[in-house]
């Protein structure tokens, strides 16, 4: 075989292997490019955070616009607090909006349920580095059982 | 009693002998500076190691992810918890079946080869002449061959991979009728570009390092007979894959334990 037929088959070999690499990383691990330019960051205390990880997403109306930078516990009051990295393309929420830990399907992932609030004259945007002040708890399934049964032994 | 004690004796020294050979044909063949004509031979041998085993490596590759998809959908199934069917798949190809299924596939097509070609090399005295000729065949037969063993098991393993997850999709969305759009995004959900796919690169990347040399080693050292090559080709094969499994299972409780 000449020299240069076997150069063009391990150019195409080594070549798909990128290309595989490359549908790997974008396709399989959902490997996204945005920089850090494209996004501002947020943060939320929560009395209980559930099950929550970094890298969860924040959707309002079930439109991924963010995901969760870190967790972090705030080591004077005892109290999760939550940096989330939301997308600047899906513009700012104003101060009333609310944050809720919500729990996709029974038993599936946990992520951050964002519900816009109203604007009027005197509310202001949130900003790089502001607090969502109005936020709800994960549900924790034990707990409930715990009221629930609770609940019962009251009535009996 | 005392003929027992020489012939462990014998046998522990024979092992570490041949270790310390290893290591010295190993350590000689890389101390060289690469120019453009060892880059031409190194680009020969990624052609036979490499491209020469795409077809199995493919198949395999194809058949191993339909087979994952379709038991793992019906079990995922009963559940109702078919989504996960896309990690389940995705997490079993990168972390383990990838790098392992092909450096096992590789060992037996390409470690078996080097081995035997080395061997007859060695056997019709080609070595030797070489030597006579002040080439060494350390950095002109082995080094190369390495090289192009290391550079092209872990492209395979990439390859093996991916077509891996598009079998499994094969089946899990276009067959078994799981939303596609589900299947992809649980499976991006929850693969890490650094925890799944960088540590199966390594590992396909260690288990080329250990067959392509425990391939040479047999190759370049055995005896120079057909039984002699006949019994190398057979030892790279059976040692590399035990030693492929016995690693992947220390390397995993080092990633993930």
């Amino acid at each position: 075989m000449s020299e240069k037929k076997l150069h063009f088959f391990v150019g195409c070999f080594v070549l798909s292997a990128c290309a595989a690499l490359l549908l790997l990383v974008l396709k399989v691990a959902g490997f996204n490019l945005t920089g850090q330019s494209d996004t501002y960051q947020l943060v939320a205390k929560f009395d209980n955070i559930g099950g929550l990880k970094p890298r969860s997403p924040v959707k309002v109306g079930g439109v991924v616009v963010g995901r969760v930078e870190s967790i972090d516990l705030e080591t004077e009051t005892y109290t999760p607090i939550v940096t989330l990295s939301m997308f600047k393309k899906y513009g700012y929420y104003p101060e009333t909006s609310s944050a809720a830990i919500l729990t996709a399907g029974l038993l599936g992932e946990q992520f951050i349920g964002l519900r816009a609030g109203f604007i009027d004259e005197d509310i202001v945007m949130l900003e790089q580095g502001d607090e969502i002040e109005d936020t709800k708890s994960a549900l924790v399934l034990e707990d409930l059982i715990g009221q629930f049964l609770y609940s019962i032994q009251d009535k009996e | 009693m005392i003929q027992g004690i020489v012939r462990t004796g014998a046998s522990t020294l024979h092992v570490i002998g041949q270790l310390g050979l290893a290591v010295v044909m190993l350590l000689r063949a890389l101390a060289c500076a690469p120019n453009a004509k060892f880059l031409r031979l190194v680009t020969a041998q990624v052609y036979f190691l490499g491209v020469l085993s795409l077809p199995i490596i493919l198949v395999a590759g194809l058949f191993i992810g339909m087979v994952l998809g379709l038991q793992g959908y019906n079990v995922l199934v009963g559940y109702s918890a078919e989504q996960s069917l896309g990690t389940m798949v995705a997490l079993a190809l990168l972390r383990e079946l990838g790098p392992v299924v092909t450096a096992l596939l590789f060992a037996g097509r390409a470690g078996s080869a080097l081995t035997a070609e080395v061997g007859l090399m060695k056997s019709t005295e080609q070595l030797a002449s070489m030597e006579m000729m002040a080439v060494d065949p350390l950095k002109r037969i082995i080094a190369p061959r390495f090289w192009g063993g290391v550079i092209a098991m872990p492209l395979l393993a990439f390859l093996f991979s991916m077509i891996a997850i598009w079998g499994g999709s094969l089946v899990g969305v276009d067959w078994k009728g799981i939303d596609s759009g589900g299947f992809w995004a649980v499976m991006q959900a929850s693969v890490n570009v650094y925890e799944d796919i960088f540590f199966g690169f390594l590992k396909s990347l260690i288990f080329a390092l250990v067959i392509c040399w425990i391939a040479l080693f047999n190759g370049f050292y055995c005896q120079p007979s057909s039984l002699g090559i006949s019994q190398a080709t057979t030892k790279t094969v059976v040692n590399s894959s035990l030693l492929v499994l016995a690693l992947d299972f220390v390397l995993t409780i080092f990633m993930y334990g």
